[in-house]
């Protein structure tokens, strides 16, 4: 348990990807199994104990620790695992520490009044940093910024195999997943998937560069809407049903309006959007549903989900990523046609003869949900990951806006010394109001300006922001924009980066609040 | 204490200025000058300028002419710990406190009453300073830094560990620890050491002084360089030493993708680490933790406690509730850093 908390601990304060990794892939290395396992289990999101619930650890604290002290600590910790776990009172080395595997095996068993008698001799036993990551565990909320697919991918890597082998075998494996060590570790071949509904990697585009046009026959491809949504995949095999989001998670407890439509036997790619009578809503609207792992009644009544469909994998046990891209839809297209399919239909073909027509479409293209083209060799196998040539994205040329700078906030890790992170507003009257934040789209040395820039321009800090005096013209790009009550301005921007710093421009000729919104879709 | 005995209230009080003595007239740890100050310890808001006549430490006051130069005050009389000096009726001692190099707790004897006050203390073993020495008293003035039960530091070692650990895992980028330059880091260094680490060990500027002044009173604190000057792919998997929001300032560019650590008790909770953009917390202090301030009470068998600066409550609160007399003294003046 010492090393897995130790494990938490440290990727909990390290902010870089490329960290999290070395910190995951140096503890498969030197973590015997099965610890390890349900380590993984963990950090996956799969160890879930139903019956332990927060204040089960509040009232175990309030029998040992004086109420007065115990508050007092709370408000200045912030955070009641955390609390607990220093102000425990230590017993001195008392009792034998548990290793993660008992932990779980005893939790798993236990019933809801056991909890509290379970954890507290552990709680004796461990140190403060095990403490907090057995509390935070048992409580189901690690927060140390680690998804299960890095954690997956800190298992590829470590392991020597592509991230898409890892989520191909996953679904047919349960904690601790010895079979899965065996293989990467070179003792046993892989695990068998078997009959499962298992996650199919998916198949990406590349970005259409404008160079790559004149090589491309337009003949050869086929042209669809790229739709404002998120990519899913659906899978049912004899009774099992899932509905996975594009790095393989499962998402059907977010989604239960879409599970129940999953139709039988197949394999199906997507796009989840919310729908209105056929009219897709803005990103916005689909990002309430995003929010909540388990939506109540009224968010399913109020932002009603479909999926569009593109491509089909599988009919019955025929696999169809063998197939051409032509013949996956048209087979896609005669199964769809072969029932009522609620809540799913079939994103269309764009038709087209050449490339200055489709570039015409694609930049006409101002209606809400569409962000661009994406364009598919008619003769593309189904191939998993990104490769160059078949599958292009063609996005609509960005949007644009001048801002002005009106804060600053210094970065992270090997940002952590310049103020890297823009707050931009625009003018509504004699007034700026805030409109965005960028931390991206500008080269090292501009950086480096603008770092110095807001150093000798800082009219005010709180803590890592600076406000800074109005004067910098930022031209911000970005994809789109849609009403929001998060900021002061009613508006939020889709994807927005620095441009171009307008050095030249002076800053009460910036944009206008009321020029942003006509830009609204 | 006998009937004739003064209570300590009649004798000793706070003032504008700090903490004062009546019948020595005298002050301890003043935050403006005065015309006689007793100095616990060197840290800038214990030990300021300007004070006329200046009786600590021959530490603390060697401390003080590095910070203050000529400023640093009118006379300046140097006591060897367990020595007493008489100030009017007071019969002045320091003795260790464990804290930093020269820290003293100052032991008050008047007609028969004795006051302790401990200034900046610790309990765990320092390579850098004399250890605390307990002394019963009537009345124990104590500071509260880290008067709260979350607060329990791990043993050093461990910490330590930590950082050389990352050294390992993280062989290309460069170590950056922040720490307070009186105290903190010259610790951090002898711990360094005591762990086997030899490698040469890389100063910001402001900490340079302070350090040689360490090593010329007889503390080996191993080699160090100052960071000036060396090529920033040459610290990578080093360690370089700095005051606290150095990597904050551009001056850390200096480093190749410097792992920010920071060397303090604030460390043990783990916001205030992330609100510092603290990736390596070293939960390393010079200051009680509080079961060394809880078990001190009980040590100095005094019947009051005074709580200074700090989260005075909760400490007031646990001993009045183990039966002492027990008060906040709210100074101000003093800083949450260590």
């Amino acid at each position: 348990m010492n090393r897995f908390a130790a494990l938490l601990d440290a990727l909990l304060f390290t902010p870089s990807r490329n960290g999290k990794l070395r910190l995951m892939k140096e503890y498969f290395a030197s973590t015997p199994d099965p610890e390890r396992g349900w380590a993984l289990a963990a950090l996956t999101g799969e160890l879930v104990f139903d019956e332990a619930k927060p204040n089960q650890v509040r009232a175990l604290a309030a029998a040992r620790i004086d109420p007065e002290l115990l508050e007092w600590s709370y408000d200045f910790v912030g955070d009641l695992a955390e609390t607990v776990s220093l102000i425990w009172p230590a017993t001195g080395g008392a009792g034998h520490v548990p290793d993660l595997a008992e932990i779980v095996k005893k939790l798993k068993e236990a019933s809801r009044s056991d909890v509290g008698r379970l954890i507290e001799p552990w709680l004796d036993a461990l140190d403060p940093t095990g403490r907090w990551a057995l509390l935070k565990l048992v409580t189901g909320s690690l927060r140390i910024g680690v998804s299960a697919r890095l954690a997956k991918t800190a298992l590829a890597e470590w392991g020597g195999v592509e991230i898409d082998r890892i989520e191909e075998v996953w679904h047919g494996l349960v904690p601790p997943y010895q079979p899965l060590f065996d293989w990467l570790e070179g003792r046993s071949p892989a695990p068998e998937t078997g009959d499962l509904p298992n996650f199919s990697p998916l198949m990406l585009a590349q970005p259409l560069e404008d160079d790559d046009i004149p090589s491309l026959d337009p003949q050869d491809y086929l042209a669809e809407w790229k739709w404002d949504g998120i990519r899913v995949q659906l899978v049912t095999r004899g009774r099992e049903t899932r509905l996975y989001s594009r790095s393989g998670d499962d998402i059907g407890t977010a989604f239960p309006d879409i599970v129940e439509i999953i139709p039988s036997d197949v394999t199906l790619d997507g796009e989840l959007l919310v729908l209105r009578s056929g009219e897709v809503a803005s990103f916005n609207d689909l990002q309430q549903r995003l929010n909540r792992k388990t939506p109540n009644a009224k968010l399913l009544h109020d932002y009603p989900v479909a999926v569009r469909l593109y491509d089909m994998l599988r009919e019955g046990d025929e696999d169809l990523r063998g197939l051409s891209f032509a013949e996956r839809r048209q087979r896609l297209e005669a199964w769809h046609a072969g029932a009522p399919r609620p809540g799913l239909d079939l994103s269309p073909l764009v038709p087209f003869t050449s490339w200055e027509e489709l570039r015409e479409l694609r930049d006409g293209a101002r209606e809400r949900g569409i962000e661009g083209l994406m364009l598919k060799r008619a003769d593309s196998l189904y191939v998993a990951g990104r490769p160059k040539g078949p599958w292009f994205k063609w996005k609509r040329g960005a949007l644009t806006f001048d801002a002005v700078l009106m804060y600053a906030q210094r970065g992270h890790g090997k940002r952590s010394s310049f103020y890297s992170d823009y707050t931009f507003g625009a003018w509504r009257g004699d007034e700026l109001v805030a409109v965005g934040k960028a931390y991206s789209g500008f080269t090292d040395e501009e950086l480096r300006r603008l770092d110095r820039w807001v150093r000798n321009n800082t009219v005010q800090r709180w803590g890592p922001v600076r406000e800074v005096t109005p004067a910098i013209v930022l031209e911000v790009a970005f994809d789109s924009v849609h009403r929001s009550t998060r900021h002061k301005s009613g508006l939020a921007m889709r994807f927005p980066r620095i441009h171009r710093i307008r050095w030249d421009k002076p800053f009460r000729e910036a944009d206008t609040l009321a020029a942003l919104e006509e830009l609204l879709t | 204490m006998s009937i004739a005995t003064p209570r300590p209230e009649t004798w000793i009080r706070t003032s504008s200025a700090g903490l004062y003595c009546e019948p020595g007239d005298f002050h301890i740890d003043p935050i403006r000058p005065v015309a006689r100050a007793l100095i616990t310890h060197g840290h800038g808001d214990h030990a300021r300028a300007g004070n006329e006549q200046v009786l600590a430490t021959s530490g603390t006051i060697a401390i003080m002419q590095a910070r203050y130069g000529e400023l640093a005050g009118g006379s300046m009389q140097a006591v060897g710990y367990g020595e007493t000096v008489t100030v009017g009726g007071v019969v002045v001692r320091l003795l260790p406190a464990g804290h930093v190099l020269g820290s003293a707790q100052i032991v008050l004897d008047y007609c028969g009453s004795r006051v302790v006050v401990s200034g900046d203390y610790k309990r765990r073993p320092d390579p850098t300073c004399e250890p605390f020495e307990p002394c019963n008293c009537d009345l124990f003035i104590t500071e509260a830094t880290f008067g709260l039960p979350v607060f329990r530091h791990p043993p050093d070692i461990q910490e330590i560990d930590k950082l050389l650990h990352s050294l390992t895992l993280f062989p290309d980028r460069g170590h950056l620890v922040e720490v307070y330059a009186l105290g903190k880091c010259q610790r951090v260094l002898a711990l360094l050491r005591r762990a086997g680490y030899e490698e040469p060990v890389y100063l910001h500027g402001a900490l340079i002084g302070l350090t040689q002044l360490y090593e010329t009173l007889g503390i080996p604190l191993g080699p160090v360089l100052p960071l000036a000057g060396i090529p920033r792919d040459a610290l990578k998997g080093r360690v370089v030493l700095a005051p606290p929001g150095a990597s904050a300032d551009p001056w850390s560019r200096r480093l190749p993708d410097p792992r920010v650590a920071m060397a303090s008790g604030w460390m043990r909770v783990r916001q205030r680490a992330k609100a510092r953009g603290v990736e390596l917390p070293l939960v390393i202090s010079d200051h009680a933790d509080w079961d060394e301030l809880t078990s001190t009470l009980d040590e100095v068998a005094a019947g009051e406690i005074w709580v200074t600066h700090g989260r005075e409550e909760a400490l007031v609160h646990y001993a009045t509730k183990a039966g002492y007399r027990a008060r906040a003294l709210a100074l101000v003046g003093f800083e949450e850093e260590e």
